[in-house]
Parts: structure tokens; sequence; C-alpha cells
């Protein structure tokens, strides 16, 4: 079938009475049925729960092949404790047949595609895949298709019980030995465990891995010891440079400069901007820059922010610190200033992934939200973004929470240039739907401002406060006379990957790549 | 033009192209890309048409490409010919057989 981004969705991926994409907020209102973990009791008198090592760990929780290892990302690119836990399962145990349902999979999880290739994990689950990993499953190497979900499209499947896991780890900065978690405290600090707690939750068994142990009990939890049945420690969960980058930088690059002033120009422009709005920006050049250009604006209206969330990086806890934002919900942490800030700095919270952004909850924070700034891979003619391919369509990106802010938000906000090198950034069809249009609301690029014409109001808004804007298909036209009209991709019938909308339709899928042969 | 000499022009840096000629018989055209798949066939065509207008019938030309447009791989595929036969100093016909 067709769904409603006009993607052919093949009926084998449609078996089990799934559902393609209907639009947005399709779901709203309709009843879920949440699953529940099988758990074990510990009735009697415990000393501790430490294990003397991984295979150990696994062991006392009856892991066998076929089972789903599940895993959070707040580690980023140094994380050590994935790798460590498959290569325990694979080669000390023996399983085989196994999935692994991520947060994120990136370039430390290298060392899993080879796990991959051998046969000995058949099934990948995540809301980004990067590095190897994204390689050897766009060749097709994987024996089932990869599920790629957003960051509350995730909480959401697992609440409802259509991914089970069976075994969690949670990777803790610091942890005592019961396994009270928290992200800060240790060698290897990221801040928020936001995207372990729903895992730690709805698992049927949780191992904690740590590599700093500290006193009974490690309170406030991020991840509770009620929810866990053993504990290991290991000489390091992550490499902390890779954890964690130095402070943010806000971009000097003119261009970059030029489109965040944009962005700031069109919040400005719309009622929404008053005393307490809520914001989220990524953490990219320009979406970062527009932090600056719209505290430009705060102080001119004499206005502050009342909350904002996300991925939370240095410049946003400044502004808290300034006193120019009311609250700062924390779900991960990009640089050492975000680190050290979450639960110090009054005001600044952690939070769950699904508080943050599952569309099947009463009340994620996404779904309050005003404005939204996000990069692209690519944006097509129909607002149509895609974060996860390559445009060589390769997996190689993460729909993270992209799909989830744009569709709660009042106003989403797409901020590129309008080509990278070669590549056209606003063309004619995205490689693949990440973010479906009828949720992104503004295009800033270089070479001028789109605005979806499903958003007439805003249209107003922008003619109102005199900012220009031109049709997504005159920057598209403008792209393509520069660079050139790309060629179509080639594909091959197999599909590598099915791309889930956040409630759990199907947006989109991914299909093996036929790489062009020059004769 | 004869290729007398290998010769070779442009980076390995984002969006420039590194091209190398060497005497030989026919065109001989090896392409690489990190575009490969969207524009493999038009960085053929244009350095097909770029070694025709220079009048190039005997070259052996690699082209490393990281997402070059079609003007850079022009000027480098011109200059690496020019290069080859020593001829990249003066007289260099600026609108005619390099454009």
């Amino acid at each position: 079938m067709k769904n409603a981004v006009g993607r052919e969705i093949p009926e084998s991926v449609l078996a089990g009475g799934r559902e393609g994409y209907q639009g947005k907020g399709y779901m709203d209102g309709k009843y879920l049925q949440k699953a529940a973990p099988r758990t074990r009791r510990y009735e009697n008198n415990q000393e501790s729960k430490i294990v003397e090592s991984l295979a150990q760990a696994l062991r006392s929780c009856g892991a066998c092949d076929g089972m789903t290892f599940s895993f959070h990302h707040h580690l980023r690119d140094g994380d050590y404790v994935a790798n460590l836990v498959m290569k325990a399962a694979i080669e000390e145990l023996g399983l085989k047949d196994l999935t692994i349902a991520a947060t994120s999979l990136g370039g430390a999880h290298d060392p899993i595609a080879a796990y991959i290739e051998e046969g000995k994990v058949i099934g990948i689950q995540t809301s980004g895949i990067r590095g190897r990993v994204g390689e050897v499953v766009s060749h097709g190497k994987l024996k089932t298709p990869a599920i790629i979900r957003s960051h509350g499209g995730r909480p959401r499947a697992i609440e409802a019980g259509e991914v089970h896991i069976d075994i969690a780890f949670v990777a803790a900065p610091t942890a005592d030995c019961m396994g009270n978690c928290r992200g800060i405290g240790g060698k290897s600090n990221c801040g928020s465990l936001g995207y372990a707690m729903t895992d730690a939750k709805y698992a049927d068994h949780v191992v904690v891995v740590t590599d700093c142990l500290v006193d009974f009990p490690n309170f406030p939890a991020s991840v509770e010891a009620i929810d866990v049945d053993a504990v290991v420690v290991v000489d390091s969960i992550g490499n902390p440079k890779k954890i964690a980058s130095a402070a943010a930088r806000i971009s000097q690059n003119p261009r970059d400069l030029m489109m965040a002033e944009n962005v700031a120009k069109v919040i400005a422009a719309t009622p929404w901007f008053r005393d307490g709005f809520s914001f989220q920006t990524g953490v990219g050049g320009p979406s970062l820059a527009a932090n600056l250009f719209l505290e430009k604006y705060m102080d001119e209206r004499n206005i502050k922010m009342g909350w904002a969330i996300g991925g939370i990086c240095g410049p946003m806890v400044e502004l808290l610190k300034k006193g120019k934002v009311g609250k700062v919900i924390d779900v991960q942490d990009f640089d050492l200033d975000a680190v050290a800030s979450i639960n110090q700095t009054p005001g600044h919270y952690e939070m769950s992934a699904s508080q943050y952004a599952n569309p099947a909850n009463k009340g994620a924070f996404v779904n309050k939200l005003d404005f939204v700034v996000l990069a692209a891979l690519e944006i097509d003619t129909k607002f149509n973004v895609n974060v996860l391919t390559g445009s060589d369509g390769v997996l190689r990106g993460a729909p993270g929470g992209h799909p989830d802010t744009a569709a709660g938000s009042k106003v989403c906000i797409i901020v590129t240039p309008l080509t990278r090198g070669r590549m056209a950034t606003v063309c004619k069809d995205v490689v693949t739907v990440t973010t479906p249009g009828d949720c992104v609301d503004v295009l800033v690029t270089d070479y001028g401002i789109a605005v979806n014409p499903l958003r007439p109001d805003l249209i107003d808004c922008l003619d109102k406060a005199g900012i220009p804007h031109v049709s997504i298909e005159s920057l598209q036209e403008k792209a393509y006379s520069l660079v050139g009209t790309p060629d179509d991709l080639q594909w091959e019938d197999k599909v590598v990957a099915i791309l889930e909308a956040r409630d759990g339709t199907i947006l989109d899928v991914v299909r093996k790549i036929k790489p062009v042969e020059l004769a | 033009m004869q290729i007398e000499k290998a010769a070779v022009a442009g980076t390995l840096e984002s969006s420039d192209a590194m091209v190398t000629v060497e005497p030989g018989e026919g065109i001989q055209l090896s392409i690489t890309s990190s575009v490969m798949n969207q524009y493999g066939r038009q960085i053929k065509a244009t350095v097909q048409e770029t070694l025709e207008r220079l009048k190039v019938s005997d070259a052996k030309v690699t082209v490393v490409d990281k997402g070059a447009l079609d003007c850079t791989l022009k000027a480098r595929v011109e200059c690496a010919v020019y290069r080859s036969c020593g001829a990249s100093d003066r007289n260099i016909p600026w609108g005619g057989a390099v454009r």
C-alpha cells in the first residue's frame, strides 16, 4: 500500500495488522494495553547484587539464544558497554540469534557489525544507526530488517510490548551495590540517564554496568535498585573524551549565523513568542546559534523562556543560570557544561525518554512544545525530512527526537544550508521519510525561507513581520541549478530497514542499495 | 592535445576532485566518487566532454571526486591536462579551449 507520505510499503512489512502512516494525530485518543515484564522476586535480606563478570550476570539472568538485549547511548561515541556485553554473550556464553534494542548505535559500536555478519546478531532496533553497523545493515547482512524508531516511538513500542526486552543493560557512571544508578559522580560522567529509564521499568532483567562503585544508597537514583538484578563493575564503561565534548561552541560561520538569525526572526514573528514560551533546539551549527539571536529578541521584548527540553548543552545551561529560562528538562547531555549542571543547577532536571517524547503516554513534554529548531540531511518539496539515510542510500543517521518534536510542537523550523558539497539538501524526494511533511512548518536555508502551505497562519505571521519567503519548489530548483539534478538511486527489492512513525505505523522502508557502476 | 607526462590537479578536500592524467592509448577513465550513486554518470560525462574540448584522445585519466561541482571538475581536468604538456604557465586559451 501507499501510505500518507506516498511511500510504497510492501505487504510483507504490513503483515500482522501493521498499518501504514495515516497522518499526524491518527492514534490520538485510542487506548493502549501496556505490557508488563516478568520479573524475579528478591524477598530476603541482601548484602549485594555485585557479580564477578558480565558473563556471570548474563547467566544469572538466564541469558539464552534468541534474546533481546537493550542498551542506551548516553555514553555516545565513547560507549564501551554494548560491545563488552555482546562480546561476553557471544564469545563467552556462545549465544546466537540475538536482537539488540538500542536507543542509538554509532561509531563506538563498529565491533557489533562483525556479529551481524556472522549471523550472531539477527535483529537491530534503534533510534540511530551509524558507522559500520549502518553499512552492514544497508548491505543486507542483517537477517531481519532493522527497525528504526524515534526517541518517543521507542518507549511507546516497549510499553506496548512490541519490543520485549529480556535483559536491559544500564551503563552507569556511578552505581551502588544494589544497582541505584546516577549519571554523575564517577569518572565517565554522562549526566542524564533518561533513555535507560523506560528500559529498566519494562525489561524482565536489568544489569547495571559501572566503573565507579559508590556507597549505598546512590541517591537520588536515575535507575533504581528496585528494578535491578545484578551489578557488574568493569574497568571502564567508556571513553570520557568521547562521551561529552568540551563546551558546545556557538558557530562563527557567517552562513550559519545568518540562518540562525532568520530562525529567531521567524520565531519572534509568531504569537507563541511570549513570556513563558517553550523551546527545543539541536546542537548543530545554525540550530545552536539560534539560541544567541533568540536571546536578543527575548531581551528586546522583555520576556523569558518558560522551559527548554531535549538533548542539553552548555549554551542552554548558560541561559538557565542567567535566569532567562525557567526550567531545563533533560533527557541527554551533549557537553561537559550540561553534564556538570544536571540536578545541580536549580531548575535543571532529568526526564525519561517516555516523558520527553512518547506519543502514547498522557503528557510528553514534546506535545506541549511551542518551538523546535531542527536540522535535516534532506528535505523535499512536500516538507518530508530525512535524517536517517545519506543521499547515497546508506543508513548513517538518527531520527532521535526529530519526528517527536516536529509532531508535538506548534512551530517546527528546519534549518539547513541549501546544498552540502554536491548534495542538494532541498530536493524533490527525500531518500527516506523520517519526519513526515505534515509535521514540518518552516524551512530556513541560506537562500531563503519557505513556509509549509499547510500553515497559512504562519505565512500570515511572516508577511505581517515583513519576513520574505519563497516556495519550497523554488529553493529546490535553485539547489539543482547549483549542483545538477541527481540521478535516482537504484534499489534492490530486499528491505533492510523499516522506519516506524512515532505512533507505530509504518512511515517508510529502506531497501538494499544497488551501487552505480560506471561502464 | 598530447599528454606528455603525468600531471595532477586538485585536492582530496570535500567539494573538490583530484584529477591525474598520464600518457595512454585511447581514453582510459577511472572514477571514484563520494557521490557516485547520484552523480557518477554526470561526472563521467563532464570529464569526457572536457577532454574532447581539449582535443585529448589518448590519456589515462583518474578522477577521485569528493563531491565537486561540475565547474570544479572541468577546471581540474583542464589544469591537469595543461600541466601534463607543460602549458600551464602561459598563453592559456581562456574562453576558448579553457572555459
